[in-house]
């Protein structure tokens, strides 16, 4: 793999981000009016529940986890997008960009992204809301890291349904992960959700995590088992999703679809 | 060595045939005129050469290189502008042309970049958005980022479509000059018959996917009994089937 290309792809980004201001503010804007939303609904609840529970850390920091998740996902599409949307995949595949090139071009605009977002939400929850993350320790890294490995897997699912069924796909991407959210106990323990729920809760890397999670914060210790299953089932999704956007882009390839690639000529 | 070399190229979509065992080569500095009515397999043929378009069977060669098992040294020797394939709008014309070099593994990017800008009347226009360039700026565009690898294969599909009479007469000068001047072949389609006579130096007339006639754009049309290359191209698109050798 050569990097220039994948340098490229991210200098393109850069160069969106410098350009255009309304770029940069829905980096931050969502993920702060979330962590403000959820900050002050923390709050509340901690001064109406009777036994001294504090729920920022569960419920703040876990929607802070679950934001940086879902910024990592739309930070490929995204960069994704600007190609579908300027009609660029000639220029781009007819050029001696490769898809594996192209991918991780996706990815490091993505790392750009998502950390842009990341630090909004950890300037906001740490100052305005006093969520720590000292109870953690070391494990954070992983925990940010089994996220950041199935966002980016998710996005690259996202962009092979649009490469396959074009741009008027687009709308698929965008709730994904509010559909995956009540799978993955991101607010609440998996034994909460019906068995049936728990077995496919068991398939989602953010399940680990957030049990891990919850379970410090309770003052138990997270099982090294549980993390490392997380972070393999990450990486087969990334090395899935991988596999299905090149066959995807092989049979765009096939049949012509990348040549006359928009919204009318994709059925 | 031909710099291009396809062989008994075919693609299918189902039943229907686009392209039927075409086989040609273009040389270093040959501006080689692809032509036909719509539909005749061109713009097929062209995305075929790209890569971005699979060919049923056949072969694609570049400077050797088979498109098939060695496409990223096939097409860093390649570069291709057309009508339909603009530079992104929402990037000035600087920074698309420096999105592309690299993508095309261009060492000496600012430099080169300079000396396309310049090459193709950009340079007032170096930051500017792509996206409110009028067509013939971002034709030049485009052109521009086709010379910026210096390839030896240039594609183009109707260069000059947009182009006011003055601009298109520029524009084909210098894709004369860099074929003569840099050895660069150029496949060429166009349906402008004034434009492929003044600068093609040989024609290949398709014809539902079949090269139906092939020679010298001056003295074709006497051959095949016309005036004109566009009484010829009026013949073909109407008549194949009289005009098969």
């Amino acid at each position: 793999m050569r990097f220039t290309p994948v340098r490229a792809i991210v200098l393109r980004q850069l160069y969106l981000l410098r350009g255009g201001p309304t770029r940069v503010l829905s980096l931050v804007i969502w993920v702060a009016i979330d962590i403000i939303l959820w900050g002050f609904m923390t709050k509340y609840l901690n001064t109406v529940t009777a036994a001294g529970f504090d729920f920022v850390p569960v419920l703040l920091g876990a929607v802070l986890m679950w934001d940086f998740f879902t910024r990592v996902m739309f930070g490929v599409t995204m960069a994704f997008f600007e190609d579908v949307w300027s009609r660029n995949f000639l220029n781009i595949f007819g050029s001696p960009v490769s898809i594996n090139e192209y991918l991780a071009g996706l990815v490091c605009s993505s790392i750009i992204t998502s950390t842009i977002g990341l630090l909004v939400m950890l300037v906001l929850s740490v100052a305005l809301f006093g969520l720590s993350f000292i109870l953690y320790g070391g494990l954070l890294v992983p925990f940010l890291m089994v996220l950041f490995l199935f966002g980016i897997a998710l996005g690259i699912v996202g962009c092979s349904f649009v490469l396959r069924f074009g741009p008027s796909a687009e709308w698929f991407v965008w709730p994904i992960p509010a559909i995956l959210s009540p799978f993955a106990g991101v607010f609440y323990p998996i034994s909460t959700m019906p068995t049936w729920i728990q077995w496919i809760a068991h398939l989602l890397p953010p399940m680990y995590i957030f049990e891990g999670m919850r379970a410090i914060i309770t003052g138990g210790t997270m099982s090294l088992t549980s993390l490392v299953i997380g972070g393999v089932l990450a990486v087969i999704y990334v090395l899935g999703a991988s596999l299905l956007f090149t066959q995807v882009y092989r049979n765009a390839v096939r049949t012509g679809l990348i040549a006359r690639y928009s919204a009318e000529t994709v059925a | 060595m031909p710099t291009l070399q396809v062989s008994n190229l075919h693609k299918s979509y189902g039943k229907t045939l686009a392209v039927d065992d075409l086989t040609f080569s273009t040389d270093p500095g040959e501006i080689v005129g692809l032509l036909g009515p719509n539909g005749a397999g061109k713009t097929t043929t062209i995305n075929m050469i790209l890569g971005v378009l699979e060919p049923s069977a056949g072969r694609i060669e570049i400077e050797r290189h088979d498109l098939a098992t060695d496409r990223r040294q096939a097409l860093l020797r390649t570069n291709f502008a057309a009508v339909y394939a603009p530079l992104p709008g929402n990037l000035t014309v600087e920074q698309n042309l420096k999105f592309f070099a690299m993508l095309y593994g261009v060492t000496a990017v600012t430099s080169r970049i300079d000396t396309v800008l310049d090459e193709f009347d950009l340079v007032r226009f170096r930051r500017t958005k792509c996206g409110v360039l009028s067509s013939g700026e971002q034709t030049r565009a485009c052109l521009a980022k086709a010379m910026l690898n210096s390839p030896r294969l240039l594609l183009l599909d109707e260069p000059t479509a947009s182009l006011d009479p003055a601009t298109a007469r520029e524009v084909r000068a210098k894709i004369r000059s860099v074929a003569t001047d840099l050895h660069v072949s150029v496949l060429w389609t166009s349906h402008n018959m004034y434009e492929v006579e003044a600068v093609c130096d040989r024609v290949l007339f398709l014809s539902r996917g079949r090269v139906l006639l092939e020679g010298n754009p001056k003295t074709l049309p006497e051959e095949h009994g016309k005036t004109t290359l566009e009484e010829l191209f009026i013949a073909v698109a109407r008549e194949p089937l009289t005009l098969e050798p």
